[in-house]
C-alpha cells in the first residue's frame, strides 16, 4: 500500500470523511428509528415471544416439583413407590390451596386427554388422607395405576420441551420415550397442514389464472380506459372483508343467487341445489376474490414495464401472435408472476377471516386451529408450535423464491 | 411468405443477383390513407413506390405520418384506405409474422430473456430452420455486425452501439427482401450515430437489401439515403435523392427542413422567363422562379448560407446585391456563422470561412451581400 492519504491540514482522509458523513448518518438513524421501534414492539418481539412460548414449560416443574424430584431416577417401567406418592399428594394440596391445580390438569389433559378430572379429583382428596398414600391414590383413580400417567408428568418436567411441536405434528412421546403417531382419531394437525397447503395452492393458482388476464388488459389498454379498469380491480380493496365474505354468502347459499338462477333456468333441479359454501370449494371462492388484487398489482406492474415493441419485434420475425406472446411476453412477466404468487400463497396460507366464516367443516385452514387454541382450549404452546410450523413454512418459501428467481427481482408494484 | 420466396441466401452468399432485371416496385403505396379517430387524417392519400435494393428513408417532424407508414408496411396498423403491395402482391391482409420484412425498433426490442445468439435464433428457429443451419447464420450474422464474440452475452450486458448491431443483425438474419428501420439510432450519442450510420449504409450496399428508414434527423437522412421522402402533416412534401433535396427543394417546408436556410418573404413583381422579380421589403431581388402562384402572389425565398458571397469582388457576376450589416458573430473553428440584416430581415445568416482576409469582419460592420438568382428559389408562400 502507498502511504495513507491525507486531507490539506494532515488529518488522515478516512477519518475528515467518516466525521463528514457522520450527521448525515446520525440523521438518517434518527428517521429510521420510529419505525424500527414499531417493528421491533409489534412484530419481532411478539414472534419471538410466540417461539418460546411454543417451547417453554414451566407450570409442572413450578406445581409438581417433589413429584419430579422422586420421579427423576424412575425406571419407567412399574408404578412408582410410596415415595412419589407421597410427593405427589404435597404438590397437588399445595397446587390447590394456591388455586393453580387447574392449570396443571389442564396442561397434562392437553397431554394425555382424561387427566384433568385424575388430578383435580385426586387433589380434592388428597387433602383428607393420610399415608400411605399408594393405596388410596389407587383406589381414588385407576390412572394412577397406569405407567402412561406417570410418563406423561415426567414428560412434561422439563421447562423447555418439544411436546408442542410433536403434538402439532400428530406425534407424542410413548412410555418408552419413543415418538409415535398419536392414536387414530386425534389425528387431525397432518391433515389440515395438507389441507391447508392444498387450498392455499388451488387459490394461488385459481387467482394467477383470472389475474393474468385482468393485468395484461390494464397494462395494454390506454391510460384512461386502464384507470377506470385498476379501480373495479381495487375496488374490493376499499370494501370491508366482512361485507365481501358475506356477499360471497349471499351468493352461493343453496338457497342463493347462483342456485335460485341455476334452478330458474333449468340447470339443475330444484331438489339438487347445489353446496357451494360453508365447505372447502366456497372458501376457495371467496379467498380467490379476495386476494386477486395481491396477483393482479405486482403482474400489472411488471407487464407495464414491457415495451409493446417486444411483441411487435416478434412478430415481424415470424412468429405468429400467441407464439410470440408465449416465447417473449410470458417469461419477461415471470418476475411478476413470482411475487404475485409468493404474495397470494403467503397471505392464503395463514387466512383465517374467511375460512371461519364460509369454511364449514371441511374449509377450515389451519389458522382457525390456532385461533381456536387460542381463544377456546387456552392451549397457547400448541396455538405457538402451529404457528411455528407456519412460519418456518413461509419463510422456507421465501428462501426457495430467492434461490429460484431471486428475491432482487420480486416485484410488488 | 411473399417475400421469403425470393429470399435468396444473402447472408450465406449462396445466390446474389436477379435484381437488375426486375423493375417492378418492390413495394408500392397506393392511394394509402389513415386515420386514428375519424376526424383527421395522418396519412393523406400516400403514393410511394421503392424500388429493389434501395436505401429509402422517410424523412419528417414528429407527428407526420411517417412512422405510421413504416407500422402500416410492417402490418401493425391496417390501412384507413388504400393498398400496399409487396413484391406485387397485396398485403393489407397478410399478418405481420408472414410478411417476412425485418425490423429494427426505436429501442432495439432485443428480448432480455435471451441471450445475443438466442435473440437472433428466434427468427430462425419460428421458421423451423435445422438446428447446424441456425447455429451457422447466426455466427454469419454475428460476424457481419463484428460481434463474434458477444453470442452468449445478455443484451443487457452490451453497449447501447452493440444492442444496435444486434438488432440489425437479427433483422437480417433470416434474409428478409425488406428491412424497416423505426429511428434506429435515436438512442445513441452522436459520435457512435455516425459510425453506425456508415455501417449500415454498408450493410445495405453489400447485401442489397432494400431498406426502408424512418428518421427525424435530416442530416442522418442526406448520409445514408438513396431517395428520402420529406414527410410533413401526412404528405410527401418531395420525394428527391439527398443532393436534390438541398439544391433544389420543392417548396418552403422542405427548404427550411433539410440543412441551413435563409428564408425572405416577399411578393412577386414580374416574371422574365425562368426568373422573377420579388420586392421584399422594398428590395427587389431576382430569383429563380420554381413554385409561386404568378405575379402578385406572396413568396418565399430561400438562400443557402453558403452560396452567398461577401464583399465579393467581383460585383457584377451577382444579380443580387445587397448591403448588410453585421448582428452578430459565433465561432465555430472552420467557419465563422455571421448573422445580419439585410433587405428588412435581421435573421439572415451567412458562413465566412475561417481565413484571415475576413477578420476585418466585426459586430456591426457594414458589408456587402451578393447571391446569384439561380441560388436563391422562390417558393410557396
Amino acid at each position: 500500500m502507498s502511504e495513507q492519504l491525507t486531507t490539506v491540514d494532515g488529518r488522515p482522509l478516512k477519518q475528515a470523511l467518516a466525521s463528514a458523513e457522520r450527521t448525515k448518518r446520525i440523521r438518517a438513524v434518527l428517521l429510521v428509528m420510529p419505525l424500527f421501534i414499531f417493528i421491533f414492539v409489534s412484530f419481532l418481539y411478539p414472534i419471538a415471544l410466540m417461539l418460546y412460548r411454543s417451547v417453554e414449560n414451566p407450570l409442572i416443574a413450578q406445581h409438581m416439583p417433589k413429584t419430579l424430584a422422586t420421579l427423576e431416577d424412575w425406571d419407567g417401567e412399574s408404578i412408582p413407590d410410596e415415595e412419589t406418592f407421597a410427593a405427589l399428594a404435597q404438590d397437588l394440596v399445595k397446587a390447590r390451596e394456591s388455586r393453580e391445580i387447574g392449570k396443571v390438569a389442564t396442561r397434562l389433559n392437553f397431554e394425555t386427554p382424561g387427566l384433568r378430572s385424575v388430578i383435580t379429583g385426586s387433589a380434592r382428596s388428597a387433602g383428607r388422607w393420610e399415608p400411605p398414600y399408594k393405596e388410596k391414590f389407587l383406589d381414588r383413580r385407576k390412572e394412577w395405576g397406569e405407567l402412561e400417567t406417570w410418563a406423561t408428568i415426567k414428560r412434561l418436567g422439563p421447562t423447555i420441551t418439544t411436546v408442542n411441536y410433536l403434538a402439532a405434528v400428530d406425534r407424542q412421546y410413548n412410555v418408552d420415550g419413543e415418538v409415535v403417531m398419536v392414536g387414530e382419531d386425534y389425528r387431525i394437525y397432518v391433515d389440515l397442514f395438507m389441507r391447508t397447503l392444498w387450498m392455499s395452492v388451488v387459490v394461488t393458482v385459481s387467482c394467477l389464472i383470472l389475474g393474468f388476464p385482468i393485468a395484461y388488459m390494464l397494462a395494454s389498454l390506454p391510460l384512461r380506459h386502464s384507470n377506470l379498469l385498476m379501480i373495479l380491480v381495487l375496488l374490493p380493496f376499499w370494501t370491508s372483508l366482512l361485507v365481501r365474505t358475506t356477499s360471497w354468502i349471499v351468493l352461493l347459499q343453496t338457497q342463493g343467487v347462483l342456485n335460485d338462477l341455476m334452478v330458474w333456468s333449468g340447470i339443475i333441479d330444484d331438489a339438487q341445489r347445489i353446496q357451494l359454501i360453508f365447505n372447502a370449494q366456497g372458501t376457495v371462492i371467496a379467498m380467490t376474490q379476495i386476494l386477486l388484487p395481491f396477483m393482479v398489482l405486482p403482474l400489472y406492474s411488471v407487464m407495464k414495464t414491457i415495451p409493446p415493441s417486444y411483441l411487435r419485434a416478434a412478430e415481424s420475425l415470424g412468429a405468429h401472435r400467441f407464439l410470440a406472446f408465449w416465447r417473449i411476453y410470458v417469461p419477461n412477466t415471470l418476475p411478476g408472476v413470482g411475487a404475485g404468487c409468493l404474495l397470494v400463497f403467503i397471505l392464503a396460507i395463514g387466512y383465517y377471516i374467511t375460512p371461519a366464516l364460509v369454511g364449514g367443516q371441511d374449509g377450515q385452514m389451519i389458522s382457525n386451529m390456532i385461533a381456536f387454541h387460542m381463544q377456546k382450549s387456552l392451549n397457547w404452546g400448541l396455538a405457538a408450535a402451529l404457528g411455528g410450523i407456519l412460519l418456518v413454512g413461509v419463510i422456507i418459501l421465501y428462501w426457495l423464491y430467492n434461490k429460484l428467481v431471486g428475491i432482487d427481482r420480486l416485484k410488488l408494484g | 411468405m411473399i417475400a421469403r420466396k425470393r429470399a435468396a441466401h444473402r447472408l450465406t452468399g449462396m445466390a446474389q443477383g436477379g435484381m437488375t432485371e426486375n423493375n417492378d416496385p418492390l413495394v408500392r403505396f397506393e392511394n394509402v390513407q389513415k386515420s386514428y379517430d375519424g376526424e383527421t387524417l395522418v396519412v393523406k392519400d400516400l403514393n410511394l413506390d421503392v424500388a429493389q435494393g434501395e436505401f429509402l428513408t422517410m424523412l419528417g417532424p414528429s407527428g407526420s405520418g411517417k412512422t405510421t407508414c413504416l407500422m402500416m408496411l410492417a402490418g401493425f396498423e391496417p390501412a384507413t384506405h388504400g393498398e400496399i403491395y409487396l413484391d406485387s402482391a397485396p398485403i393489407n391482409n397478410v399478418p405481420p409474422h408472414k410478411r417476412g420484412i425485418g425490423m429494427v425498433f426505436q429501442n432495439y426490442a432485443l428480448f432480455p430473456h435471451m441471450t445475443v445468439a438466442e435473440n437472433l435464433a428466434f427468427p430462425l428457429e419460428v421458421r423451423k430452420t435445422p438446428k447446424s443451419e441456425i447455429e451457422e447464420r447466426v455466427k454469419k450474422a454475428l460476424d457481419m455486425v463484428q460481434l463474434g464474440t458477444f453470442g452468449n452475452r445478455r443484451p443487457a450486458q452490451l453497449s447501447g452501439g452493440q444492442q444496435q448491431r444486434v438488432a440489425v443483425a437479427r433483422a437480417l438474419v433470416f434474409d428478409p427482401v425488406l428491412v424497416l428501420m423505426d429511428e434506429p439510432l435515436g438512442a445513441l450519442d452522436k459520435q457512435l450515430r455516425e459510425q453506425m450510420q456508415y455501417e449500415i449504409k454498408h450493410i445495405h450496399e453489400n447485401l442489397g437489401v432494400t431498406v426502408v428508414y424512418v428518421t427525424h434527423d435530416q442530416s442522418e437522412a442526406l448520409t445514408m439515403s438513396n431517395r428520402v421522402a420529406v414527410f410533413n402533416d401526412g404528405v410527401i412534401q418531395q420525394l428527391a435523392a439527398p443532393n436534390v433535396l438541398y439544391e433544389r427543394p420543392d417548396n418552403a417546408f422542405v427548404a427550411q427542413f433539410i440543412g441551413e436556410n435563409n428564408t425572405l418573404v416577399g411578393e412577386i413583381k414580374e416574371v422574365n422567363g425562368d426568373n422573377a422579380v420579388v420586392d421584399v421589403n422594398g428590395s427587389m431581388i431576382t430569383a429563380l422562379n420554381v413554385n409561386t402562384g404568378g405575379v402578385g402572389s406572396k413568396t418565399t425565398l430561400s438562400i443557402r448560407p453558403e452560396r452567398v458571397s461577401v464583399n465579393p469582388s467581383n460585383e457584377g457576376d451577382y444579380q443580387n446585391v445587397f448591403k448588410a450589416t453585421v448582428e452578430e458573430l459565433i465561432y465555430l473553428g472552420d467557419h465563422i456563422r455571421t448573422r445580419a440584416s439585410v433587405c428588412g430581415d435581421d435573421e439572415f445568416v451567412v458562413k465566412i470561412a475561417n481565413a484571415s482576409a475576413l477578420s476585418a469582419i466585426n459586430e456591426g460592420t457594414e458589408v456587402t451581400f451578393g447571391w446569384k438568382a439561380e441560388d436563391c428559389r422562390a417558393l410557396d408562400a
